[in-house]
């Protein structure tokens, strides 16, 4: 299988905290690699690491062959950084949509303006832009209408629950084609009956093509929809495996204590 | 005579109208210039900023203009840049400093998820602050700059202290040399007309920006 992403070693320390302490995995193209664990463990630091939102202490991360981050070349400038961001897409906790542009809007700005810095990088002609416009608006049609949105696009965001907000968030991530799609936590901040349609959209996107990567609090979601678990605690990768080996047969103490507290929290609920 | 009076005050009211709309001009985008300079990472340039805004908004404006006008000529034996210049160059830094800190609460209480976001899609720092950001500070801002402008209008009398004539300012010279008290209670319509339209206005740049929320 072909390897997408390989993270080596990757460290990351927010003031006296180390928070991530050397995180190691690879991911292949069309897996769906499910990120678990305690609250202050690093799984949103992860994650913000890959994207670059968060720059690394130490460590590589590749994708596609394509080194986006190496702590021994030094400090990227700003157009490159946004070059290798585009490797990652990422749907937010909290959204995140641009409250001032409808859905349709929401989906087509970042794409435009690519599209618009290309062709100026091409030296493209006037309609080479607007055909290219015309295609991009096709596209994030089509994008709403497999998030089942397609009636909302002229809708703005604060006129939306929030389940049809994170759908948006999906379709604005996937129309820029990222090699991997990220979601941090993408059903944390939803009532419990609204999580359900976000996550039948993510079950969705699953294919050999969409290589994804789910921080999630949602085990039987994990389960169901993950070719692969990683769980951390304090800063490293505790265990790391398929669904069944992780769920099934725990190794460590602390991935046992942690579905203990899980399983506590959903009888308390 | 009130016909002859109004036409003196007309007068005296385009030069308030001239100071405030230049006022404006000026101050609105070198506002935005202070602000970078205030939220800059470097600094020296920040503390540079925040000292000068410290000293403007801690010194009266009227005490600012006397200074712009008689300064130059004091301190470098110039002759100076003339009355109606030197009250424009004072409004002008004088507002600017309140615009910038107007500015900067309304980029500070735009959530960094909306920056991230911007990040991810691969839009530059500059795209970021002009295609998401400023339309949600301008929003925010509309109701302190609503108010900060229509203290301009009134502001606009202090130029009477360089002996610029301003609408208070051809009251007063009418009252002194017609011996008449009721110019300068006249002039309040003025400024209450002007102030009544800038509040409609602001009424509704809101209600035009009020399709969203966030």
């Amino acid at each position: 299988m072909e390897t997408v992403l390989k993270v080596e070693n990757l460290r990351k320390r927010f003031d006296k905290e180390e928070v991530l302490k050397g995180v190691s995995f690879d991911l292949n193209k069309g897996e769906v690699l499910a990120i678990i664990g305690s609250s202050g463990g690093g799984k949103t630091t992860l994650l913000r690491c890959l994207n670059q939102l968060v720059i690394p202490d130490k460590g590589k991360i590749t994708v596609n062959g394509d080194v986006i981050f190496d702590d021994e070349l030094g400090k990227e400038n700003e157009k490159n950084l946004r070059t290798k961001r585009l490797h990652f897409g990422l749907v937010f906790q909290q959204f995140n949509l641009f409250p001032q542009y409808n859905v349709f809007n929401n989906l087509t700005l970042a794409a435009r303006l690519l599209a618009k810095e290309n062709n100026k990088k091409n030296k493209g002609s006037v309609e080479d832009l607007k055909k290219e416009y015309a295609r991009i608006d096709e596209e994030a049609k089509a994008i709403l209408t497999r998030v089942g949105l397609k009636d909302k696009m002229k809708a703005y965001p604060c006129e939306l629950s929030g389940g049809q907000q994170q759908r948006v968030a999906i379709a604005r991530a996937l129309i820029l084609h990222p090699d991997i799609l990220c979601f941090d936590e993408p059903t944390s901040a939803l009532d419990p009956e609204l999580t359900g349609e976000v996550l039948r959209v993510i079950e969705g996107l699953k294919s050999s093509d969409n290589t994804m990567i789910i921080v999630t609090h949602e085990m039987e979601f994990a389960r169901r929809v993950a070719s692969k678990i990683i769980f951390i605690a304090d800063g490293v990768i505790e265990e790391i495996g398929t669904p069944e080996e992780v769920f099934e047969n725990p190794q460590s103490e602390k991935l046992k204590n942690f579905f203990n507290k899980s399983v506590e929290v959903i009888a308390q609920n | 005579m009130f016909l002859e009076v109004t036409l003196q005050l007309l007068d005296g009211f385009k030069l308030t109208l001239l100071i405030f709309f230049l006022t404006l001009i000026g101050a609105l985008p070198l506002g935005l210039l202070i602000t970078f300079g205030s939220m800059s990472k470097i600094k020296f340039i920040k503390g540079l900023t925040k000292g000068f805004v410290w000293v403007i908004r801690g010194t009266p404006l009227m005490l600012q203009i006397i200074l712009v006008f008689y300064g130059p000529g004091l301190i470098f034996k110039t002759t100076g840049v003339g009355r109606l210049p030197a009250v424009i160059i004072a409004f002008i830094i004088n507002y600017a400093c309140y615009f910038s800190e107007i500015y900067r609460g309304g980029i500070e209480s735009i959530s960094q998820g909306q920056y991230e976001a911007g990040q991810v899609l691969g839009m530059t720092k500059t795209q970021i602050f002009f295609k998401i950001i400023l339309a949600q500070v301008i929003k925010r801002i509309i109701p302190p700059m609503g108010n900060e402008i229509i203290t301009l209008v009134k502001d606009t009398s202090l130029a009477r202290v360089v002996s610029c004539v301003e609408l208070l300012k051809a009251a007063q010279d009418i009252v002194g040399l017609k011996a008449i008290i009721w110019p300068i209670f006249y002039i309040g319509a003025f400024y209450l007309l002007f102030t009544g339209v800038l509040t409609i206005i602001f009424g509704k740049i809101e209600k035009k920006l009020d399709y969203y929320k966030g």
